[in-house]
């Protein structure tokens, strides 16, 4: 069963196509990331399965749940999912745990909340309120409270954006943890070694339309690019781009007579590759 | 697998979170429940005189505050804070949740009832010991007081949630509701005594709840006697159940079916 089943959805706003006929498929248990540049359509796909907006055309399967259905249903429905959106904030005057504590209450099985608490690494601010906390910090707790309920499918929207390198670290354990859980997760980021990280499969969004959708490696062709090998030629920095690297390294190891200066042998990163694909080049 | 808690259980438990998040705003605490106190201390030591046999400026301006109070912490309040909550995120991150749209309605009713009783018993209170309010005596004017207030209450909230999706932002909303709360306070006769107002002030405020309300809670506070002096020469108590009814019915129509999550 997958968890998520998209066909020929098309959302427009007035004049401009926001999204144009796309069609995805998520499998229950899948990490897959959603990547596009802003003005994709990435947001609008995701908040019309998440049940945020409404759709032109096409047919949306969440939990095999149509998000647009309303009433008790979709209660049920919410009720396994987990939503963690872009930039939420409050007044900030309830402390962190009486905040997830609230929250845990509105679904039939949470997760205990100091469990909750601890694994977004802030048992040390349980007691602080929000207001004093920091970004990062915020940000930990908007996903606190979208895996309290204990979520089957759970949305990610650019999760890690202002987190420091090791909380984005200690974010991606997490993340880990629950795909141990069998949680599926859908995760837009700008991030492209996050969704490296932690994607079994990548989808690129650009004008409305999904271009690709492969694993991290083998996105664009990548597994089989051309490898560039680049050394130190006197004064002279040359490189080579070619399809056997270990041949063009092994003639040069002739050529030095052992030890090639600067060697550096490189395959495209998943930001090259993605970059390429939605038409921007390197400066 | 356990059931999803009930809608009303829920309600319950966000009108406990909304009063500890609202108590914990000491700028609006003072505000709101203080407020009418300050009115009423003002405008009890500058009119002095007795506008009717046995009726004090007092004793007509506690009955106009209470009325107002129920504009202010209902209305006013919900319409200008929603389109906050709105503009953080905070109802975006609750509408993804199972937590049902009824449960938010009840978690403000409760908050507002709350503040609501807290603003009497302190107007009551205060205009009892320092300025010589009378309480009525009659049971059945304490039994109007009661259906009064819960349904004006009941409307107030069902207003505010409602006119919460008229503000474009959080930042521009009192600038919004302020003015109207302010005019209908002066028009329906809680600063100025009702009668004296030109006519077509008179009528324009017959058709909002607050010249009801107040002219409900003059029945409770001032003397019998006192119901010739009013424009229509009675109370008229029954137009004012059932003008009330009908705004409530207009407050939860537009609550239910136009309450806006998220910012567009």
């Amino acid at each position: 069963m997958n968890a998520i089943e998209v066909s020929g959805l098309t959302k427009s706003y007035g004049a401009v196509h926001a999204v144009r006929g796309i069609d995805l498929t998520i499998k229950t248990g899948e990490i897959f990331a959603l990547l596009g540049p802003n003005g994709a359509g990435k947001t609008t796909t995701v908040e019309i399965l998440e049940g945020f907006r409404t759709r032109d055309a096409g047919d949306v399967r969440v939990l095999g749940f149509d998000p647009h259905d309303e009433g008790s249903a979709a209660r049920q429905w919410r009720n396994r999912i987990g939503i963690v959106l872009q930039s939420t904030s409050d007044s900030g005057d309830l402390t962190v745990i009486e905040t997830i504590e609230h929250f845990s209450g509105y679904y039939s099985n949470p997760r205990n909340v100091d469990e909750v608490i601890n694994s977004v690494g802030l048992s040390e601010k349980s007691g602080s309120l929000i207001r004093k906390l920091s970004g990062g910090q915020r940000r930990r707790l908007d996903v606190a409270l979208g895996i309290v309920g204990n979520p089957e499918l759970l949305f990610l929207d650019e999760p890690t954006t202002g987190f420091d390198p090791e909380a984005r670290r200690a974010f991606w354990a997490l993340i880990e943890r629950l795909r141990g859980d069998g949680t599926t997760i859908l995760l837009t980021t700008h991030y492209l070694d996050e969704a490296e990280a932690l994607a079994d499969r990548v989808g690129v969004i650009s004008q409305g339309e999904i271009i690709e959708v492969s694993t991290p490696t083998n996105l664009g062709g990548r597994s089989t690019a051309q490898a560039r090998v680049s050394w130190r030629d006197g004064v002279e920095i040359k490189s080579q781009a070619t399809d056997n690297p270990t041949s063009v390294v092994s003639k040069l190891t002739a050529q030095f007579n052992g030890e090639i200066p600067e060697l550096t042998v490189t395959r495209p990163s998943l930001e090259d590759i993605y970059l390429k694909m939605i038409g921007v080049t390197h400066e | 697998m356990n059931k999803i808690p009930s809608a009303i259980s829920l309600g319950i438990r966000r009108g406990g979170l909304e009063i500890k998040q609202f108590s914990r705003q000491r700028e609006s605490v003072v505000f709101t429940l203080l407020f009418p106190v300050i009115l009423l201390i003002i405008f009890g030591s500058v009119f002095t005189d007795t506008i009717a046999p046995n009726v004090t400026f007092s004793q007509y301006f506690v009955a106009g505050m209470i009325a107002s109070g129920l504009v202010n912490t209902g209305f006013q309040a919900l319409a200008i804070t929603i389109p906050l909550e709105r503009d953080f995120g905070a109802l975006k991150r609750l509408r993804g949740t199972p937590m049902p749209a009824s449960s938010y309605f009840i978690g403000k009713a409760i908050l507002v009832s709350v503040s609501m009783i807290i603003q009497i018993l302190m107007l009551l209170g205060f205009g009892a010991i320092f300025f010589g309010v009378d309480m009525p005596t009659d049971i059945n004017k304490w039994i109007t007081f009661t259906w009064l207030t819960l349904l004006g209450s009941a409307c107030s909230t069902a207003l505010g949630i409602a006119f919460s999706i008229v503000p474009k932002s959080g930042r521009g909303a009192s600038a919004v509701v302020s003015p109207i709360v302010i005019i209908l306070q002066f028009f329906s006769g809680v600063f100025l005594i009702f009668t004296q107002l030109p006519s077509w002030m008179q009528q324009f405020a017959a058709l909002f709840p607050l010249k009801w309300l107040t002219q409900g809670m003059r029945s409770v506070f001032l003397p019998d006697s006192f119901a010739t002096q009013e424009v229509a020469q009675s109370w008229e108590t029954g137009k004012t159940l059932l003008i009330l009814i009908i705004w409530l019915a207009i407050g939860i129509f537009f609550s239910v079916r136009k309450f806006k999550w998220d910012r567009d």
